[in-house]
């Protein structure tokens, strides 16, 4: 048995060493992959599935700063976020892109971000920088939760699409709403909370009753409501989605023109611009970050220019920094919002499980 | 024994006692009146409730359903048997919302049935159990027909001779020896089905929740530790007790066995009951299995312009898709290497856990151990990959941005299969062939080698074929660890359906269907092998 034993030890390290030879052997031609670069020049950006970067606006950084990025994603943003509280003091990486408003008051309380101004902040409009005053945090990105309606249904049937959260409980838009489940979707939890702005803490309740009684239809994620039940997207034309209205982005329509091919004319969805919820993301330096002065030159490059004007095409998002420009596409494909609804940060920290629980109990049940 | 000791205890056990265990302390203190107060929530009770049931239910039906598959695939020659033995595996790759949709688009508005008898089955609790089955189907085919094929026809044709009738014949003789298999797959079903995830909710909508969504929503959403713990140690609670009866009927079932080589117990079939039973398992397989897979490869194909390749052709440019550092088609390579040593792994610390199991399998200590084996599959890959957060973060052993961690993953998962698989086999082999052979003076390396590698050869491929499979559509642990610059084909897919857009959905359901090729082609490969050496037995 003894020498069994050996023997497994030395298969299980020969399959170790295998496994790294063809994880290796794999790898070739991209030098930056293994942990190398101890020395300082690699710094690590923790962030959620929904980072992205075009590569020559990475290789920008490097030529400007000296430092190589590694990204590390991590689930999405509510995961990634709970994952840095729970590694706090000693975190995988030194900069940690992702925190938005609905999820600064857990991050903050916390404690797991080193106060620093990154420079250029004086760019961003003092709206967006909701840690003005201890610079926990800086802001990167908005983005809107609106509901967005098939082109072509209302087309169809002569009927002007939703405007606002009043219209959707009309009974000419019945049963034509889905919607994400609250607790598990932040598209979901977003258009709730717009419904909490708009109808305050007495009245949300009352509004999404009304809601349920008009048909709306929750779904568990963002990806089945939009590729499958909404009967404008790409998927959903395909899965035969019969739902015309859906809970999702005001950057989704130019995303419907972007990846088509060919590109239409025109976007085949569009937003009701009275349905949405502002959302606001935050990065900020990691305590405890092996990489200091990376993570904050880091953080300098996330609200330049440069990689403000690469995001919007990458994560359809908007940029934060004023002197950024959109790209055309937004613009035209896109819509203006400009009366989004929002709740301060502590407000939804302090609410948001009872609110969740009060919603579930409300429109699942 | 050693060896799949360190392993469990490193990478499962001390992980997850550390994540309950910061659950549970508050302040220096056990926090055990959470344990009650969280139980005692009528929505938990309703959560424990419903998952226990339609785990039972979709056990159940995956047995009814698949084990007159088994046989087929065991006992019966037809052409073109060994691709559907792969194929049947491939559900088991696939990401829940790809097969999500697929079962949507049959059991859904405007779905097959619908437009047959008007039929719709989604938010029902059918779509779930049938889905279940789909996903479960091969654990049943490979476990028990891998036996199945290997039993000595002749004992129960000796049966018959002495005057049994056909069923006495089968159930004397036949029924006891597969017994150990099928409840090795039935419990691998429950646990599958128990911790369900993605099927329950995406099929399910949001008014179905198994305890497993519970413990995600608790952990990655809201942080509540505290909860997930409790909910941690009652699913432990439940798979334990599950495990617990497995233990007490399987014992005194498993005996020695006449193993002769698959080749030669199968026949053509023969009389019109075969035939029939054939047909009517095609039929399964063909409606359960291959149209949901058809329905997502057709959607692969369907072009803006018309049928054709062009969703594959654009997987090959990263340029202006930004959710990758590198082409989506890359992740096929990235998911074979981390499946190839997660699968090596998992052999070698299965391989060994079962050869101790066999050999001293009767004692207290042993049977714990065994149970231990079968707890990963009953844990939540939350828990786990929360976990290794916590444990695995100090030099040498931080490897919590490690390329490293995402196989040793994936064989936490694959390792029971391929005890479960092995175990039946290994326990068959005549003892007194190794003790033969030791007394003639071989070491025990040379007894493994010359007496049990043979006999356990084909076992030890449809483990591997197991574990490779779990391994490559593995998505919980995966997509918390997974390095963005080597994503692996479920979290590209997972990726792409994240965005809009048509091109970005095309990809998706076009990196589905190579996801789903990969699996098949490289099940027929490792079917291949056993049919070239099979002349060895």
């Amino acid at each position: 048995m003894r020498s069994t034993t050996r023997l497994a030890a030395a298969s299980l390290a020969a399959a170790l060493g295998l496994a790294t030879l063809a994880a290796c052997g794999g790898s070739d031609g991209k030098k930056a992959s293994g942990t190398s670069g101890s020395g300082g020049r690699t710094v690590t950006l923790v962030s959620h599935d929904s980072f992205a970067a075009s590569d020559p606006v990475l290789k920008a950084f490097t030529a400007q700063s000296g430092y190589t990025v590694k990204v590390l994603k991590s689930g999405d943003a509510g995961a990634a976020l709970n994952q840095e509280i729970l590694t706090k003091g000693s975190p995988r990486g030194d900069v940690f892109f992702g925190v938005d408003n609905t999820l600064l008051s857990r991050a903050l309380d916390n404690g797991i971000f080193t106060p620093y101004e990154a420079k250029g902040l004086d760019r961003v409009p003092a709206e967006d920088q909701l840690d003005k005053d201890k610079r926990r945090v800086t802001p990167i990105d908005t983005g809107d939760i609106c509901v967005n309606y098939d082109k072509k249904y209302f087309a169809d049937k002569k009927l002007s699409p939703p405007q606002s959260f009043d219209d959707l409980i009309k009974p000419e838009y019945k049963n034509l709403l889905v919607t994400e489940n609250v607790a598990t979707s932040s598209p979901g939890l977003g258009f709730m909370l717009g419904s909490v702005a708009k109808y305050g803490d007495a009245g949300w309740q009352d509004y999404w009753k009304k809601l349920k009684a008009n048909g709306v239809k929750v779904d568990d994620g963002w990806e089945q409501a939009y590729n499958t039940d909404f009967s404008g997207s790409a998927g959903g034309k395909k899965a035969k989605g019969d739902r015309p209205l859906v809970v999702s982005y005001a950057s989704s329509p130019p995303a419907e023109v972007i990846y088509a091919d060919p590109k239409p004319a025109e976007a085949p969805t569009g937003v009701a611009t009275g349905t949405c919820f502002r959302q606001i993301e935050f990065a900020g330096l990691l305590k405890g970050a092996k990489n200091e002065a990376g993570g904050k030159a880091l953080l300098d490059f996330l609200i330049s220019k440069k990689f403000q004007e690469d995001m919007p095409l990458q994560m359809f998002v908007d940029p934060v920094a004023k002197d950024a420009s959109v790209p055309p596409e937004f613009t035209k494909f896109g819509a203006k919002i400009t009366n989004s609804a929002t709740v301060a940060p502590d407000k939804i920290a302090k609410n948001r499980d009872q609110w969740v629980k009060s919603w579930s109990s409300l429109v699942l049940k | 024994m050693a060896v799949p000791l360190a392993f469990f205890a490193l990478f499962f056990a001390w992980p997850v006692a550390a994540i309950v265990g910061r659950g549970l302390r508050a302040d220096g203190a056990w926090q055990l009146g959470r344990l009650t107060q969280v139980l005692g929530d009528p929505d938990i009770t309703h959560v424990l409730w419903f998952t226990t049931w339609q785990a039972l239910a979709s056990t159940a039906l995956t047995l009814v359903i698949a084990l007159p598959g088994a046989y087929v695939f065991a006992r019966l020659d037809f052409p073109g048997k060994q691709f559907l033995r792969a194929v049947v595996t491939v559900p088991f790759v696939l990401p829940t919302v790809v097969v999500g949709s697929a079962f949507l688009a049959l059991l859904g508005r405007g779905g097959l049935l619908d437009q047959l008898w008007g039929l719709r089955l989604d938010t029902t609790v059918w779509a779930i159990l049938l889905a279940h089955v789909f996903f479960n189907y091969a654990v049943v085919v490979r476990t028990v027909g891998g036996l199945w094929s290997q039993l000595d026809p002749r004992q129960e044709e000796a049966a018959r001779v002495l005057g049994a009738s056909r069923w006495t014949a089968w159930r004397t003789v036949t029924l006891p020896a597969l017994g150990p298999a099928v409840a090795a797959a039935a419990l691998m079903v429950f646990l599958f089905t128990f911790t369900s995830f993605g099927v329950v909710q995406i099929l399910g909508g949001p008014t179905f929740s198994t305890l497993e969504v519970e413990i995600y929503r608790q952990t990655a959403e809201l942080l509540d530790l505290p909860t997930a713990a409790v909910l941690t140690i009652a699913q432990f609670a439940a798979v334990g007790a599950v495990l617990a009866v497995h233990a007490w009927t399987v014992r005194r079932r498993e005996s020695t066995l006449k193993l002769v080589d698959p080749a030669h117990t199968a026949r053509r079939p023969r009389g019109a009951a075969q035939r029939t039973l054939l047909a009517s398992v095609l039929a399964v397989v063909a409606l359960l299995i291959l149209l949901p897979v058809g329905v997502l490869i057709e959607r692969s194909l369907d072009t803006p312009g018309g049928y054709g390749f062009g969703y594959y052709r654009a997987l090959q440019d990263a340029g202006d898709n930004g959710s990758f550092l590198v082409a989506p088609i890359e992740a096929i390579g990235n998911s074979l290497q981390y499946a190839l040593a997660a699968t090596a792994i998992a052999l070698v610390v299965g391989g060994l856990a079962a050869a101790a199991l066999a050999r001293r399998g009767s004692g207290r200590l042993m049977r714990g151990f065994d149970a231990l084996l079968m707890l990963p599959l009953g844990v939540s890959a939350v828990t786990v990959g929360f976990g290794f957060l916590i444990t695995l973060d100090e030099p040498p052993l931080d490897l919590r941005t490690s390329w490293i961690l995402v196989p040793l993953a994936q064989a936490l998962v694959g390792t029971p299969f391929v005890v479960r698989i092995m175990l039946p086999v290994l326990r068959a082999v005549d003892q007194r062939l190794r003790e033969a052979a030791a007394v003639l003076g071989a070491s025990p390396l040379r007894v493994w080698r010359e007496v049990d590698l043979p006999l356990v050869r084909r076992a030890l491929l449809v483990a591997a074929g197991f574990a490779f499979a779990v391994s490559l559509g593995e998505f919980g642990a995966t997509v918390f660890i997974a390095r963005p610059d080597h994503p692996t084909l479920p979290v590209a897919v997972a990726r792409l359906l994240g965005r809009a857009g048509d091109l970005n959905y095309g990809q998706a359901m076009a990196l589905s269907t190579i996801l789903m090729v990969v699996c098949a082609v490289a099940l027929l490969v490792l079917e291949r092998l056993r049919t070239d050496r099979s002349g060895e037995l």
